[in-house]
């Protein structure tokens, strides 16, 4: 037989930092000139779509405040995801979980307008974070009692919200003075959360996030916790061997993601749409480019802040695209799907020396 | 009255199931070389885009259904190589081929949104069987897809339980390196599982665009792709089983909309069938459980020479 090139994998047995950070570089801009191929292949100019889309998002103040404003969702939904992913518990119905938080703030703003703001936004937040964190317990509960995959199951759970939030906005809670649209009724304005002077940047729901990215961190590096959540992702017989209690951390990294995800629906109701509507109009997808976030960020909760600002910006250039060129909202997906596929190769590349090598089959 | 219900839901559940099986096929064959695909759904949505817009263009419905399983395949290949070769975490890679697949269909399929069908794709009646009383018209007169499907569930479960072919599929899901000692191509047999599973979810979602639904609308796989996962499980790999599940949420779908008419919010019924998902997920995986069948051994392992 003739030589074949070869390739060989060596483990790395340390990742410097810096090899992480170019691999990450060239691996979104790979991504990038993979999506210009693709959008050529399917008949839209790239270049002009990227001009877009870089000025959509970066390119005005207005365009800046609202890369901002859709970095929020991501915020949360994310610093969540990097605990569950850590704990490689694949939490993947984020955006059921927003969606349930939305319900539950919603619920509270409606019924109890009366009540003053420094009482009822903090309470609507508090009922949007056990809203999410019980959809995710629902999940957490069926892997450990009956072992049932929490990747499905999570992800059941967001068709399920996304049709209650459906049947509520078409049903019971259709607003009175919405003119047949599928919303309810306008909060009242202590339910409405302050925006930062003429933007629609909610700062309360921006800081909550900045905190808990720390404090996410915090939990993960430097308390008992969170050592138990990374040992559990990365060698789960150790964990088992030392006695770490793999129930409950399922259910702990289950149930703060999926709280924090619900914050990111009180964040968008009660700072954003001042009321609940349907689900595309809640959340153009926010939980799902949240999973790209986190993975971005390597699921480092601080590092998520970058990320999700990175891909808000890409949602903000996506709706520049679908006005300016027409396209469909789902162009977007495309993006997402790419970016992520290439930032998970990227990790072969990080973790492995690869050496060709010309050897003789037999 | 009653015994008539039965038996329309029964008709009906066959071709609303359809799409399933073609899904579900191509997914037990993936997992059981030990490639878990996620990405069904973008797979799915794709094969229906490029099956409309290919019969759309051409006015044949073979033709668009060829395309379509080529354009799952090809779906698949992204997967196989990312899975298989740069061996990244499967559940996100396939996570990211459905992104991609909803992006693509969605900008494709833009063009033939509210178009009508050109053509449609005649019933087959079966000869001496359709002309049974009761029963002949009523299950013996559906479209050449739906017997297709049965016969690949047929196939497939004798070429893999009864076949060389079959063991060596399976030898590469249940111990690659045990395969691999013994000459078996892992990465050859991978590959070509993940890209018949591309193949097969192509032609479920051409299914519901050109002869289910016969119209081409944005995501209109809703969710299909996952309850395909869901199957595979319930089926416990067996391509057999994989018919009774498909068919029983074929019957699912046909309830909710047979459902409507009492009166009860369409968002509601709308939820059945992922309710019903989770609940088949919870018995199915305590029935693998208890019975042994589990998942193949190396179900989402990368396979590789170096670290053995």
């Amino acid at each position: 037989m003739n030589n074949w090139p070869h390739f060989r994998l060596e483990k790395r047995l340390t990742v410097p930092p810096w090899l992480e950070f170019l691999t990450l570089a060239v691996s979104l801009l790979l991504a990038l000139v993979a999506i210009a191929v693709l959008f050529r292949v399917l008949g839209v100019n790239p270049i002009v779509a990227y001009q877009r889309i870089f000025r959509g998002a970066f390119g005005s103040l207005y365009g800046l405040t609202e890369t901002i404003v859709k970095a929020i969702p991501l915020m949360m939904c994310g610093i969540g995801l990097s605990l569950a992913f850590r704990a490689r518990v694949y939490n993947i119905g984020a955006e059921g979980q927003l969606l349930v938080g939305a319900i539950c703030a919603t619920g509270l703003a409606l019924s109890r307008p009366g009540w003053p703001s420094w009482a009822l936004r903090p309470a609507m937040f508090l009922v949007g974070f056990i809203g999410g964190a019980l959809w995710a317990l629902i999940p957490a509960l069926l892997k450990v009692r009956f072992r049932v995959d929490e990747t499905l199951s999570s992800l059941m759970m967001v068709y399920i919200a996304s049709e209650l939030v459906n049947y509520l906005v078409y049903g019971p809670w259709k607003g009175a003075k919405e003119m047949g649209f599928p919303y309810t009724d306008k909060f009242s304005p202590s339910a409405q959360l302050p925006r930062l002077l003429n933007t629609r940047i909610h700062y309360p729901t921006l800081i909550l996030a900045l905190v808990l990215a720390v404090l996410a961190y915090v939990l993960i590096q430097r308390t008992k916790w969170g050592f138990e959540i990374r040992v559990t992702g990365e060698n789960p017989e150790a964990a088992r061997y030392a006695g770490m209690n793999y129930f409950k951390t399922v259910l702990l990294v289950m149930l703060l993601s999926g709280g924090m995800a619900g914050l990111a629906g009180v964040g968008e109701v009660a700072g954003i749409h001042y009321r609940l509507r349907y689900p595309q109009g809640i959340s153009p997808g926010y939980g799902f480019t949240a999973i790209i976030v986190t993975w971005l960020a390597r699921l480092n909760p601080l590092l998520v802040i970058i990320s999700a600002l990175l891909l808000g910006g890409l949602l903000v250039g996506g709706d520049a695209i679908q006005v300016a060129l027409g396209l469909p909202v789902a162009t977007i997906y495309i993006f997402n799907g790419v970016i992520l596929l290439f930032v998970l190769g990227s990790d072969l590349f990080t973790h492995y020396k690869i050496r060709l090598e010309w050897r003789r089959e037999r | 009255m009653i015994v008539e219900f039965i038996l329309l839901v029964l008709k009906a559940a066959i071709p609303a199931g359809t799409p399933l099986l073609f899904g579900t096929l191509g997914e037990v064959t993936a997992e059981r070389s030990g490639v878990l695909n996620l990405g069904v759904e973008g797979m799915m949505i794709v094969g229906a885009v490029t099956a409309f817009g290919v019969t759309y263009t051409t006015g044949n419905i073979w033709l668009g259904l060829a395309a379509a399983a080529l354009a799952g395949s090809l779906l698949a290949l992204v997967h196989a190589f990312a899975s298989i070769t740069l061996r990244v975490n499967q559940v996100v890679s396939g996570l990211a081929l459905t992104m991609l697949g909803l992006g693509v269909s969605g900008l494709v399929g833009k063009r033939f949104i509210g178009m009508p069908p050109r053509t449609r794709l005649a019933p087959l009646a079966l000869p001496g069987l359709s002309d049974l009383p009761v029963i002949g018209p009523l299950f013996f007169r559906y479209d050449p897809m739906v017997y297709l499907a049965i016969i690949l569930a047929l196939v497939l479960w004798f070429m893999m339980y009864k076949t060389r072919w079959g063991i060596t599929l399976r030898s590469v899901g249940e111990s690659p390196a045990t395969a691999d000692a013994l000459g078996v191509p892992v990465f050859q047999v991978r590959y070509l599982a993940v890209l018949f599973g591309g193949l097969m979810a192509g032609l479920g979602g051409a299914y519901l665009s050109v002869v289910y639904t016969t119209a081409w609308i944005e995501g209109m796989t809703a969710g299909a792709g996952w309850i395909v996962i869901a199957l595979t499980i319930f089926a416990m790999w067996d391509p057999v089983r994989a018919m009774l599940g498909a068919y029983l949420f074929g019957g699912v779908r046909v309830l909710q909309y047979r459902l409507q008419p009492l009166g009860i919010s369409p968002n509601l019924l709308n939820m059945l069938p992922f309710i019903f998902t989770i609940l088949v997920l919870m018995l199915s995986t305590g029935e693998v459980i208890r019975r042994r069948v589990g998942a193949p051994a190396a179900l989402m392992q990368p396979y590789t020479r170096e670290e053995r």
